[in-house]
Parts: C-alpha cells; sequence; structure tokens
C-alpha cells in the first residue's frame, strides 16, 4: 500500500510540473484566444539565455535579471509583430503562427548561443526526503526534495497570479478581456496593451518554469518537446481555467506513472507513459469535450 | 497573350467536369508527368533521384495527405508522422513475410490499416473538437511509436531497431526496381496515381462535404451532411497516404526501416509544409513540401558557391533555415493566410492579361 501511495505521490508531485508548463498556456489563452503552441520554445529562449550567461560568468541573480528582461521585451515584441497583425484571424491561423513562431525561436535562441546540451544546477537538493519524519510513521513515502521544492513554486506562482488577477487594476482590466474582447474594448480597456502584457508574463513565468525543468533535464532543444506534455494537461482542465491546470496536471502525473507500474507489465513493454496520459485525456474529452473546468459555448450555424 | 482560355467553349457536361477546366494547364501537365515517367528515370543521376527529386515527391503526397485531413476538412492533426511509421513498417513486414508480395500492393495493403488505425483515431472527432483533437492525434502518434519500438517482431529483431531494406524487396514482376532510377520510378508513379485519386475526391461530392464541414459543419449538418462520417473518410483517406508516403520515405529515399526516423518532428515538419503551401489546396502541397524541403539545401549550395566549400557549416544553416522558416510561416500567415497556392492563383491571373493590365 505504501508503495501504490509512494507512485501515486511521485506522479502528483510530477504532475505539478506539468502544472507550471500549462498555467502559461492558460494566461494566452483566456486572454487572447491563443492556443500558444511556442510556449516550448519560449521555455528554451528563457533556459538558454540563462545558461548561456552563466556559463560565461555572469552572476546568477543577474543573469536571472537580464534573462527576465529579455522575456519581457521579447513578449512585447511578439504581440507588436505576430499577434497585432493576425487579430481576428481565425483560431486556427492564430495557432499555427504560434507554431510558426516556435521554429523562428528555436533558431534564434540556437543561432544566438549554441545547440549543444548545457547542464544547470539550481543548488536544489536532490536528496529524496522521508514523508515518515514529518507526518508520522503512517506515511513511510519517500518524496524527491525538487519535486517538493517545484510544488512550492508552483503554489507561489499561483497565489502571485491570483493576487495580480484578483486585486491589481491591470488583473481587471485582464479579466474583464478575457470575458469579452468587444465589451472590454467598448469601456475603453486599451486590448494591445493588455495582450502585451499578457505576453509579458508569460515570458517571466517561461523562465521559471524553465530554470526548474531544465535543472532536471538540461537545456538542449528536447526542451521544448515539454510543451507536448502540458498539452494534454492543459485539454484535460479546459484551456481556460487555471485550478483546470492544476487538476489536470496532478490527473496526468498520477496516472501516467500508476499506468508505468501497473499496468505497462500487462501490455508487454515500458515506456508507455508517453502516450498513456493523452489516452487518459482523450477519456476525459470523450466524456466532457471541453474539459474539466471548461465553458461549453453554445454554438450557431 | 498565350495563356488565356478565350475561344474554349464546353458543349456538353463531361468537358465543362474536367478535372483541368483550361486547355493549356492541360498540356503543361500532361507534358510534365510524361517527361517526368518517361524521360526523367533515364537521366538522373544518384544525388538528384535520391537526394532531390525522391524526397520532394515523398514529402509531398504526405503533405497532400495531411492537408485532406487539416487544410479540406479542418481536423487539427499532428499524428501524420505516426501514420507514416505505419506505413514503413506495415510495407516492410508485408514484404518479408509474403512470399508473392512485390512494393505496391505492400504499401496499398499498409495503407490500409494505417486508414484503419486513422479512423479509430478520428472517432473520438464525433464529439471533440479544435484543439482538443490535438489530443486523440498525438495519443495516436505516441501509441504507434511505442507499439513499434516495443515489439521488436516489426523491426525483424533487430538489436538496433534499424534495419537496412534488402535489395529482393525492390523486386517486382522479375524487375530489379532497387536502382536510383527504379526507386525514382516507384515514387513517381505512385505520386502520380494518389494525386489523381486525391484531386478527384477533392473535386467530387466527398471533397464538397469536407469543405461544408471545415466552413461550418452545424451548417452542414443541417443541409444534410453526415458530418461524422465525413470526417473519418477524411481520417481514412489522409492517413492512407501518409502510409503510402512513409513507406516511400523509408523505400525510395532512406533505404531502411526504423524508429528515430518517425519522431514528431516529422509531423511538424508536414504541417509547415502544409501551412507554406496553402490549407486546402493540392498544388500548394507541391509547392510546401519543395520550398520547406529544398530551402536549406538551396543555402548551403549558395554558400558553397559564393564563400567556398563548406564555408556556411550545418547548424548555422539549420539554424537560420528554422529563423526564415518561422518567419515565411508567420509572414504567410499575416499577408497570405491561403499560402503559395495564392500567389500562385495570382500569378496565374496577372498571366491571363499579359501583357496589359488589369
Amino acid at each position: 500500500m505504501s508503495f501504490f501511495l509512494e507512485v501515486l505521490v511521485g506522479g502528483l508531485l510530477s504532475g505539478v510540473m506539468y502544472s507550471l508548463v500549462a498555467i502559461g498556456f492558460v494566461l494566452v489563452y483566456k486572454s487572447s484566444g491563443v492556443f500558444n503552441f511556442a510556449q516550448g520554445a519560449m521555455l528554451l529562449f528563457a533556459a538558454l539565455t540563462f545558461v548561456s550567461m552563466t556559463e560565461r560568468g555572469v552572476n546568477f541573480w543577474l543573469a536571472f535579471i537580464i534573462t527576465m528582461g529579455t522575456m519581457i521585451v521579447m513578449g512585447i515584441i511578439i504581440e507588436r509583430f505576430v499577434m497585432r497583425p493576425l487579430a481576428n484571424q481565425s483560431l486556427l491561423s492564430l495557432f499555427m503562427a504560434t507554431v510558426g513562431l516556435s521554429l523562428f525561436l528555436e533558431g534564434l535562441a540556437q543561432g544566438t548561443w549554441d545547440s549543444a546540451v548545457h547542464g544547470l544546477d539550481l543548488g536544489i537538493p536532490t536528496t529524496p526526503i522521508f514523508l515518515s519524519d514529518y507526518l508520522g510513521p503512517n506515511f513511510d513515502i519517500l518524496v524527491s526534495f525538487f519535486d517538493a521544492f517545484a510544488a512550492v513554486v508552483a503554489g507561489v506562482l499561483i497565489l502571485a497570479l491570483a493576487l495580480f488577477f484578483q486585486k491589481t487594476k491591470t488583473g481587471l482590466s485582464l479579466r474583464a478581456v478575457s470575458d469579452d474582447h468587444m465589451a472590454a474594448q467598448a469601456v475603453g480597456i486599451p486590448l494591445s496593451t493588455i495582450w502585451a502584457i499578457v505576453w509579458a508574463v508569460v515570458g517571466v513565468i517561461s523562465l521559471i518554469v524553465g530554470l526548474l525543468w531544465s535543472d532536471r533535464l538540461g537545456v538542449s532543444f528536447t526542451l521544448q518537446d515539454i510543451v507536448l506534455k502540458g498539452l494534454p494537461v492543459i485539454l484535460i482542465g479546459g484551456l481556460t481555467s487555471i485550478p483546470g491546470a492544476i487538476l489536470g496536471g496532478l490527473i496526468i502525473g498520477a496516472s501516467e506513472k500508476l499506468g508505468e507500474i501497473y499496468l505497462a507489465p500487462i501490455l508487454g513493454g515500458q515506456g508507455i507513459e508517453n502516450w498513456f496520459g493523452y489516452t487518459v485525456a482523450l477519456l476525459f474529452l470523450i466524456y466532457k469535450p471541453a474539459g474539466i473546468f471548461g465553458v461549453k459555448g453554445i454554438q450557431r450555424a | 497573350m498565350f495563356y488565356r482560355e478565350v475561344g474554349q467553349y464546353n458543349d456538353n457536361y463531361a468537358a465543362a467536369s474536367r478535372m483541368v477546366p483550361v486547355l493549356q494547364d492541360r498540356w503543361i501537365i500532361i507534358a510534365v508527368a510524361a517527361f517526368m515517367v518517361f524521360a526523367v528515370p533515364f537521366m538522373v543521376n544518384d544525388y538528384w533521384a535520391l537526394a532531390i527529386l525522391n524526397p520532394v515527391l515523398i514529402l509531398s503526397l504526405a503533405t497532400l495527405g495531411l492537408n485532406i485531413l487539416t487544410g479540406y476538412t479542418g481536423q487539427l492533426s499532428l499524428g501524420s508522422a505516426g501514420f507514416m511509421m505505419i506505413g514503413a513498417f506495415g510495407t516492410y513486414n508485408f514484404l518479408l513475410r509474403v512470399d508473392w508480395m512485390n512494393i505496391f500492393p505492400a504499401m496499398f495493403l499498409s495503407g490500409i490499416i494505417a486508414g484503419l488505425v486513422g479512423v479509430f483515431f478520428g472517432l473520438p472527432s464525433a464529439r471533440i473538437k479544435g484543439f482538443y483533437l490535438l489530443v486523440s492525434t498525438l495519443a495516436a502518434y505516441y501509441f504507434i511509436w511505442w507499439f513499434f519500438n516495443t515489439f521488436e517482431y516489426f523491426t525483424n529483431y533487430t538489436s538496433s531497431g534499424v534495419v537496412t531494406i534488402p535489395r529482393s524487396h525492390y523486386e517486382i514482376f522479375g524487375f530489379n526496381l532497387a536502382s536510383a532510377s527504379g526507386k525514382y520510378l516507384i515514387t513517381i508513379i505512385t505520386v502520380i496515381i494518389m494525386t489523381l485519386i486525391a484531386k478527384n475526391m477533392v473535386r467530387s461530392s466527398i471533397g464538397r462535404n469536407w469543405v461544408a464541414v471545415r466552413d461550418q459543419d452545424i451548417a452542414a449538418n443541417v443541409i444534410g451532411i453526415q458530418v461524422v462520417r465525413t470526417k473519418l473518410i477524411a481520417f481514412f483517406v489522409s492517413s492512407f497516404m501518409l502510409a503510402v508516403s512513409g513507406a516511400l520515405y523509408s523505400y525510395t529515399y532512406l533505404g531502411n526501416v526504423g524508429n528515430e526516423i518517425y519522431n514528431l518532428r516529422r509531423s511538424f515538419l508536414v504541417l509547415f509544409m502544409v501551412i507554406i503551401g496553402g490549407l486546402g489546396s493540392i498544388m500548394g502541397s507541391f509547392m510546401g513540401a519543395a520550398f520547406v524541403y529544398l530551402f536549406p539545401i538551396v543555402v548551403s549550395r549558395l554558400g558553397d558557391t559564393f564563400f567556398g566549400g563548406g564555408a556556411l557549416d550545418s547548424a548555422f544553416i539549420e539554424n537560420n533555415s528554422k529563423i526564415v522558416m518561422g518567419a515565411i510561416i508567420i509572414y504567410l500567415l499575416i499577408k497570405e493566410p491561403a499560402g503559395f497556392a495564392a500567389i500562385w492563383q495570382s500569378i496565374k491571373n496577372k498571366l491571363r492579361s499579359w501583357p496589359f493590365t488589369t
């Protein structure tokens, strides 16, 4: 039983890592209806810029701040030169534009720096911790400290975003825009400014998430494939909901790990993680086509 | 001046519903096709056949397959590489294990299998729409990839997971087509047949149903089109074509069958070709594939010519190709959402009135 719990907790915590990727997705989709496939390339760009600077001897925090600045500028540029000319285009065109953007950023990141694989150590210990030390002898579970740390970061990030959305004027405008573009514009909210802010915020989130993932995987172009891990997560959650992204991450993370342990031997092979998450997502979507927290729009011909 | 359809009258329905309505187009297409089939095989060397013509034709076929699903029917898919993989592994196994088989029925049969798998993973499209469908196609891709990776039966228990295709597989009615010209011939004949099938499907009632479902599925349903069936037909045809192109990719381009060839990047590459060529255009599929595939090659050739051999290293070319490709995709989506096909159309319109301005 404790083995089952250990797998479950491990899965849930790695699910938090997926949720982190998903949050950036949700922010952009909520505010502008863009399915931002370039998220992975933004992670790569941020992580590669950061790593290349620290390798050249730049101080950790200075590199962090410079990269953050770069990501903010990049977000503003993306809004100005990609998203604004495409306003009012079909959702499919916008998606494809972000696919093009992801190719562009991948080339730019690797062209500016290099295509080699870099290691990144944030100095977070990876030693496992025993929950029984804290919660009593009934919880005989091993947890990776790193995963726990990531969960805390996710919590802080979500708290910060929630405060930003609920308590600031900009956050209020953002929520208005995500509810209804036209109505928001009619009451005098500058759409393009709001979108620029969203893209800048997503850039900063990409940096944080990119660093966490790089510590685990190293910085190389495979980093942007994480976007594919985030995909079933947000789709389960319903594209527009941050709680949905968290819940989706937990579901995918847990079911992948449990599937790998208990189902893979029956199916005759390792590595079912990759498709199992998608299959779980698919089953969820067949039951609820707009995701768990998604809004099912009224369709008119 | 030369390109004008004035005076070309149709006096019966058969003539009016020709595949290529303009006389000049018809002659050009027939001439090009005849040249490609009857003259080129005697002219090409290994480099031209195996490194330029075959991959461009094969990727055009793959692009055509995805274009039917995404461009004509509006169902977003990232599973292309998976269906290509079924084609390659299926063809290999049919040829390996069935005595009387030659490459054409083997490709056909693996195409049917891929089509059925495509229909299975297309079933959720009855309920799931838009981006949510990406989950289904990615599930298909990852499942297929895992399947061929796990069961070594399909790679004939080769430990490396990559099998070199033996010469005997190119045997057709006593002729061995393993030479560069032979491989080219297999490719061009298959591509011409598939293009004719695709063109005729697109301009028949099936194709009109696809477009209706893409543009507004509820309205399509109201006028009596069976939406789910139409989508599933598109999944079948698309997967079939992708499988055939995957088989060709292994057989007449790479010469081996392996897992790593069909990674997810291949799906994206095909998607880029569809976008750049033009969603919902057969001509565009060829232009998109040729452009995306040839661009890095041309750049490196130009680099060799102007700056001496090997002046531009491959990483430089690869990264800058990505930047340029990405920029072109974004630019086209802003300025010309219908891709190269639309540019081609406007050139034809200009030609009509040349040398006068419209």
